[in-house]
């Protein structure tokens, strides 16, 4: 079982057990995590599922691809380990990934 | 003097759940006008997914957000709707009675309505500009800070900075650079999604000198009494740097917001707008609600149900448009009246 933390704005840490082959949105969603809105509901349109990601995580996320270097445009406070969750699907290689989300999805 | 029009129904929203009421509505002999604060037709299937495959769509293995609308319009063109995109519904007054009512609609900036029945088909509000979340930001909007250019003379002579990296951000990048005074253009990266052709002018200009290209955020907003004077850029390595700036365009794209809806003495539950199941109605006799917008038990959020519950609300407006008059319910597949509206026979 593949387990995500997910940490709010205010410093609050959320455990999930995440299924597998979904996105870390889509499982944010599932287990009513604040702070992710999902607008979009997972196109890659929104910017609504903007999250730091750990930074030991961020060389197994992988980077960004440039559809969603697009929509991070419309994000706020980016860093370069801002992602959106919808674009990151769930392996068994991330157990124990641990995500931030900013204050504000827009 | 705008003009007034004067119609059966006013569908707020363009989206598929409007679009088919259009269909349903145009099935009893009701016309409608749809208004849509987007440019085009389709609500979220064409603003966020266009090219997004939907798979529940009955009868559809697959199709894509944009294919969708193109097929509902195509659908409804016998009904001639008349469309009316740009526009923000900013006040809907209600004149009648309850036993007969009847609806005066004011837009932004185009005609006002007069009609039987209104159709809230609104999704999840309207697309509206993202606020930037910068302290103190609202101080100077409507002053200093725009989400969007109406008159290039607010701009003549100022420092202007724009952020975006989009089509809207290097557009107006071109378009005032000749107006203002100075003008800065920040994006957090080197890369622009804009169309090439204005990436290009835009790099142009800055070689040239005439603009300045920044790479960052805006930290900060400085000023009085509604009026910028300098903005903080935070730059990749975390250094900060002062720009002049009396106007700022922040283009971060689009976002939902319930908007005016929310002060038309409708009830509301979570921002959303609770309907009677059979008919759609809201707590206001003469106002419906359908798509993702409204609520009743057992409410999902799906085109499909959007479809089911503009089928549904049509039959109520019936009796809005046409008092006393009796409904037979009749199939598209066998009645010649119906395929007579469609222009089938």
């Amino acid at each position: 079982m593949v387990k995500i933390t997910y940490i709010d704005s205010f410093g609050e840490a959320r455990t999930i057990e995440a299924q597998e082959g979904a996105t870390v949105m889509e499982n944010a969603i599932r287990n009513a995590i604040p702070e992710i809105t999902a607008e979009c509901g997972g196109g890659c349109a929104c910017a609504t599922c903007h999250v730091y990601v750990g930074e030991k995580w961020v060389g197994r996320t992988g980077k960004a691809s440039d559809q969603e270097e697009d929509m991070l445009d419309f994000a706020y406070k980016v860093q370069p380990n801002s992602r959106l969750s919808c674009q990151i699907k769930v392996t068994p290689d991330l157990d124990g990934l641990v995500v931030t989300t900013p204050d504000r999805q827009g | 003097m705008r003009e007034s029009i004067t119609t059966d129904v006013v569908i707020v929203g363009a989206g598929p759940a409007g679009l088919f009421a259009v269909f349903e509505l145009g099935l009893l002999d009701i016309n409608a006008h749809l208004i849509d604060i987007l440019p085009m037709p389709g609500g979220q299937c064409a603003e966020l997914y266009p090219e997004k495959p939907i798979y529940d769509i009955p009868g559809f293995q697959k199709l894509s957000g944009q294919e969708l609308v193109d097929a509902l319009l195509r659908q409804i063109k016998p009904f001639h709707p008349s469309f009316h995109y740009g526009e923000l519904v900013e006040a809907l007054e209600v004149l009648g009675s309850a036993e007969a009512p009847s609806f005066r609609i004011r837009t932004s900036g185009g005609p006002s309505f007069e009609c039987k029945a209104v159709i809230v088909a609104a999704g999840g509000g309207s697309f509206q500009p993202k606020k930037p979340p910068i302290a103190g930001i609202e101080a100077y909007e409507g002053t200093s800070v725009f989400y969007a250019v109406r008159k290039i003379e607010d701009f003549r002579g100022k420092h202007v900075v724009i952020v975006g990296g989009g089509d809207s951000a290097l557009d107006w990048t071109l378009n005032l650079q000749p107006a203002a005074k100075h003008l800065t253009l920040v994006h957090r990266r080197d890369d622009f999604r804009a169309a090439p052709h204005s990436v290009k002018a835009m790099r142009e200009l800055a070689a040239a000198g005439r603009i300045d290209l920044r790479l960052g955020q805006i930290a900060a907003l400085t000023g009085e009494a509604g009026e910028l004077s300098c903005v903080t850029l935070k730059d990749a390595t975390g250094g900060s740097h002062e720009i002049p700036c009396q106007r700022l365009i922040p283009f971060f794209g689009l976002t939902m917001k319930l908007g005016p809806v929310a002060g038309w003495g409708l009830n509301l539950h979570e921002n959303l707008v609770p309907v009677d199941a059979g008919t759609f109605e809201t707590n206001v006799p003469g106002i419906f609600a359908i798509g993702d917008i409204n609520h009743y038990p057992g409410k999902l959020k799906l085109i499909l149900c959007g479809f089911h519950e503009g089928a549904l609300a049509a039959q109520k407006v019936y009796h809005y448009v046409y008092p006393g008059k009796r409904l037979t319910f009749q199939y598209t597949t066998s009645s010649t009246s119906l395929q007579k509206k469609l222009g089938v026979t």
